[in-house]
């Protein structure tokens, strides 16, 4: 039971590992504000969630895991908050999405575009 | 040792990461790095309790966690309207 935990932990830890690197490409590689926030999720959800869950399958039970599932919990409440409330920022700034083909009508337009792109 | 791997795969991120904040073309890249930053700096702060063999430090990630929360909220808010309160035009944009 022991060394399946320990090797669960592992795995995850792994995984974590993996997951963390690929939204650190992918915040450096992808071209805009919109599809950059696709790699601080990356980064948020799957990288720091899954590295903490190993890290509470290493911990047995007791206050130290508690502490970790309180860590886990409140990243993904306010992960996605704090990314709606950038977005929400980015878009009445002024920012756009890169799209392949040109729209007739904008939707967000009613945020003027600013100076501060 | 599996928690030294995971350390360094966070330093590396801290680097990617840290190199969009400061190249980045709008505010907007800088703030979703910065974001970014100090959840991988909870993470590292996590990893490094286990890795030294005192998991005592988990009350400063979860401070962390807390303050990088309320920072991003309020930088966000000071960016778009360029102050803190409401904005006076009466408009819907005073619910974020």
């Amino acid at each position: 039971m022991a060394l399946f935990l320990e090797i669960l932990s592992w795995g995850l830890l792994i995984i974590g590992s993996v997951m963390l690197i690929i939204g650190g490409i992918g915040m450096v590689r992808l071209p805009d504000v919109f599809s950059r926030m696709h790699g601080a999720g990356i980064i948020d959800t799957m990288g720091a969630c899954t590295i903490l869950l190993g890290l509470t399958f290493q911990a047995g039970l007791g206050i130290v895991t508690m502490k970790l599932v309180l860590i886990v919990v409140f990243i993904v409440f306010t992960s996605p908050t704090a990314t709606h409330a950038l977005a929400r920022a980015a878009l009445h700034g002024g920012a756009r999405p890169q799209l392949d083909e040109p729209v007739d009508d904008d939707p967000a337009s009613q945020g003027e575009a600013s100076s501060k792109t | 040792m599996m928690f030294a791997v995971t350390a360094a795969a966070v330093l590396v991120t801290m680097a990617l990461t840290l190199y969009r904040s400061i190249k980045g073309p709008t505010v907007y890249d800088r703030i979703l790095a910065i974001n970014a930053f100090g959840t991988l700096t909870v993470v590292l702060i996590s990893v490094y309790g286990f890795l030294s063999g005192r998991p005592d430090f988990l009350d400063l990630a979860l401070v962390y966690a807390l303050i990088n929360f309320i920072s991003t909220i309020a930088v966000s808010k000071y960016v778009e309207f360029s102050h803190m309160g409401r904005p006076t035009g009466g408009d819907e944009l005073g619910d974020m």
